[in-house]
């Protein structure tokens, strides 16, 4: 596909009314979820037009996370590239240490706007079950955290802190007991609880609205960026660089560039261990358009349509499917996608912890590894900027296990 | 008009009303769901659906899920459930009615599932995680056909959608009797005779009621008010007894829980 010519489809007009991003989008759910689901819309189309919703989200997000986040200029790291200047837009620094705050607490203001006091979440790395508890701890909500067996053991200490902030964490034993799993299990929740409880999803994927709202409520990342860049740069980037695993970082960094056509934007996947099937969690570079989890988007499916096992060191980004306005950009050509295995991603955790003194989440650190390698190869007058989405601590047991070093 | 329409015709000629288990398909293997089919309509069911496993179905409690689960495990492909349904077909008197994620029926391309599931006498399918909102191309795909596109209408549908959903379904309407998953329930919801009552005087469509029924005092209660009753995991449960216990004893004890079940029909 010719990217200079289908641009011009990679609207930022999406989704429309059923939810659609070109093909992709809509809703595959039962017809038990689809009153919450219309509910949840103008819940939200008539928060976007009150200011009070706006005032308070800003507030929050000001006093209570911390935002906005800084764009630093690694300047050690960018020296040892010897090329392009790299910038970390710092998510890392927000209060529970990612981006996923920024969301939650949106979709805790909408719960309350709904009249709804309890809350359902699935999550993987454990960060996103982490700011959901967090503001649900905020404001008084009852907190069900759904999580894989297997996340539960690489993240154990994000477990903790969602118990000690309230939270129950229930253990997903189903399938391959991971992301894909937990959210398997909240929707059966939400199932049997729609009437009085919201999901708050983690990532801008399943039926629609969540891939429009939780993408709105992320694009603070980037809206901030491109005001930061004009500031600090005096220009904007020449290159974007954000991780992929559902897609809402990314989502949130990349949507404020997209009408600037010049900015070259790159998402990067979890490739694994190898490009085998099963060994990587890279479905915009391996998988097909299909259906998961209520969303028509790229997914590694088998040939039956059954959701294939995927593989990544990274719990928040070892999920075989992705939001749908990810697959729209693909497939117009606005955004290009690869994938950093394990091992790139290792090197580049360590390279940002010496460098900088910043130790990134292993999702982060696929994005540090692919911006390492295009700042390489191009010159020292372009500028690359990296979406820091999360900090390391909750990594630093499983790095050590993968060394063969004991820690507590 | 597909056999769906034929056997209701029948039934409501004669005051009867439907009994349709739900089986897994290739749990233990095929060649018991096969036997089971069998069994099923030789002890009085009307239909029966054919659960297509799936990796992720969202709407099924553990007994559905686990039965799938073990099917995907024995590597149960689509093509071999059509092919079992194929050969069992001269011996299967009653409509077979796949439920199947649409996962599934989009990546074999909705046309050619509809096109191979009608060679192997199957006469319709129940997509439970496509609302009847992005249902109009595979709609229109099955009215070509003369395969039946049952919709359902659960607890939360607000009314006048029930009737938009209504006029799109074919076959029969499936109404989810609670808000929730598939499971065995000990008692229904208090407003489901009303609902049901209610949907009933709207529609000349057959109306059959799912999800949580498994007992007899069940069947009593809607046979009045339903066209016909759905009984999955209670099945399921049972027949998931055939991976460890012999065979010819697990199917007579399906069989006589279902001839309980088709003598509470009334
Ligand atoms: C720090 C961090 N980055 C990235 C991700 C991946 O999610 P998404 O692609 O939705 O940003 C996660 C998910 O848990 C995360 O914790």
């Amino acid at each position: 596909m010719s990217s200079t010519t289908s641009h011009s489809s990679a609207t930022t007009d999406v989704p429309d009314a059923a939810g659609r991003f070109g093909a992709f989008g809509g809703r595959y759910v039962p017809e038990t979820l689809m009153r919450a689901l219309d509910e949840l819309v103008v819940a939200y189309d008539e928060a976007k037009k009150d200011e009070r919703f706006a005032a308070e989200l800003d507030e929050l997000l000001r006093n209570y996370v911390g935002r906005p986040s800084p764009l630093y200029y690694a300047k050690r790291l960018s020296e040892q590239c010897g090329g392009a200047e790299i910038y970390l837009k710092r998510e890392d620094l927000n209060h529970t240490g990612a981006h996923k705050i920024n969301n939650t607490l949106g979709q805790a203001l909408l719960t309350l706007r709904m009249g709804k006091r309890r809350v359902i979440a699935e999550t993987g790395a454990g960060q996103h079950g982490v700011a959901t508890a967090t503001a649900c701890a905020r404001f008084g909500l009852t907190c069900v955290v759904y999580m894989g067996e297997e996340d539960i053991r690489r993240q154990k200490l994000n477990v903790f802190n969602m118990r000690i902030l309230g939270a129950e964490v229930r253990p997903v034993t189903s399938g391959s007991r991971t992301l894909r799993d937990a959210i398997n299990e909240a929707m059966r929740d939400w199932m049997a609880s729609v009437e009085t409880t919201h999901y708050i999803l983690g990532s801008v994927v399943g039926p629609h609205p969540f891939p429009l709202i939780v993408r709105d409520f992320q694009s603070v990342i980037g809206r901030e960026t491109v005001l930061q860049c004009r500031r600090q740069l005096g220009r904007l980037p020449n290159l974007v660089v954000a991780c992929v695993g559902g897609g809402s970082n990314s989502a949130g960094m990349f949507y404020p560039f997209i009408e600037h056509e010049k900015v070259e934007l790159l998402g990067v996947e979890a490739g694994g261990r190898s490009s085998q099937p099963g060994d990587h969690a890279s479905p915009l570079s391996f998988g097909a358009p299909g259906v998961l989890h209520g969303s028509f988007s790229y997914v590694m499916q088998d040939e039956d349509g059954q959701t294939s096992d995927v593989h990544s060191i990274s719990a928040g980004l070892d999920y075989p499917g992705v939001g749908p306005e990810h697959s729209f950009w693909k497939d117009s050509g606005r955004v290009r996608y690869t994938f950093a295995r394990d091992d790139e991603a290792l090197s580049a955790f360590d390279a940002l912890a010496r460098s900088e003194g910043i130790l990134p989440a292993l999702e982060s650190a696929h994005a540090v590894a692919k911006a390492i390698e295009a700042a390489r190869g191009r010159p020292r007058d372009e500028a690359i900027v990296v979406c820091l989405s999360g900090r390391g601590d909750k990594d630093a047991y499983e790095v050590a296990r993968l060394r063969g070093e004991a820690i507590a | 008009m597909s056999a769906i329409d034929d056997v209701f015709r029948e039934l409501r000629a004669g005051g009867r009303k439907a009994f349709m288990p739900f089986v897994t398909a290739g749990d233990p293997d095929l060649e018991f769901t096969a036997l089971v089919l069998v069994e099923l309509a030789r002890r009085g069911a009307n239909l029966c659906e054919l659960g297509i496993p799936y990796s992720d179905p969202i709407a099924d409690g553990p007994v559905i899920q686990a039965s799938y689960t073990r099917a995907l495990a024995r590597r149960v492909k689509l093509a071999q459930i059509f092919e079992m349904v194929g050969r069992e077909r001269a011996r299967l008197p009653i409509p077979i009615v796949t439920m199947v994620s649409y996962a599934i029926a989009l990546r074999h391309g909705p046309a050619d599932y509809v096109r191979e599931a009608k060679a192997a006498g199957i006469a319709g399918m129940i997509v439970p995680d496509l609302p009847a909102d992005e249902s109009e191309q595979l709609a229109g795909i099955c009215r070509g056909e003369d395969f039946s596109l049952v919709q359902l209408v659960a607890p939360t549908t607000p009314r006048e959608r029930a009737l938009r959903i209504a006029r799109t379904s074919s076959g029969f309407l499936y109404y989810v009797s609670v808000t929730g998953i598939t499971g065995e329930r000990a008692a229904l919801p208090q407003d489901l005779l009303d609902n049901v009552r209610w949907l009933r005087e709207q529609t000349e469509l057959p109306i059959c009621v799912g999800f949580g029924i498994s007992r007899p005092e069940h069947v009593r209660a809607l046979a009045p008010v339903a066209d016909g009753l759905i009984v999955g995991s209670a099945i399921v449960r049972r027949v998931a007894e055939a991976a460890t216990r012999p065979r010819g004893q697990v199917l007579r004890e399906v069989g006589d829980y279902v001839a309980e079940l088709v003598g509470a029909l009334g």
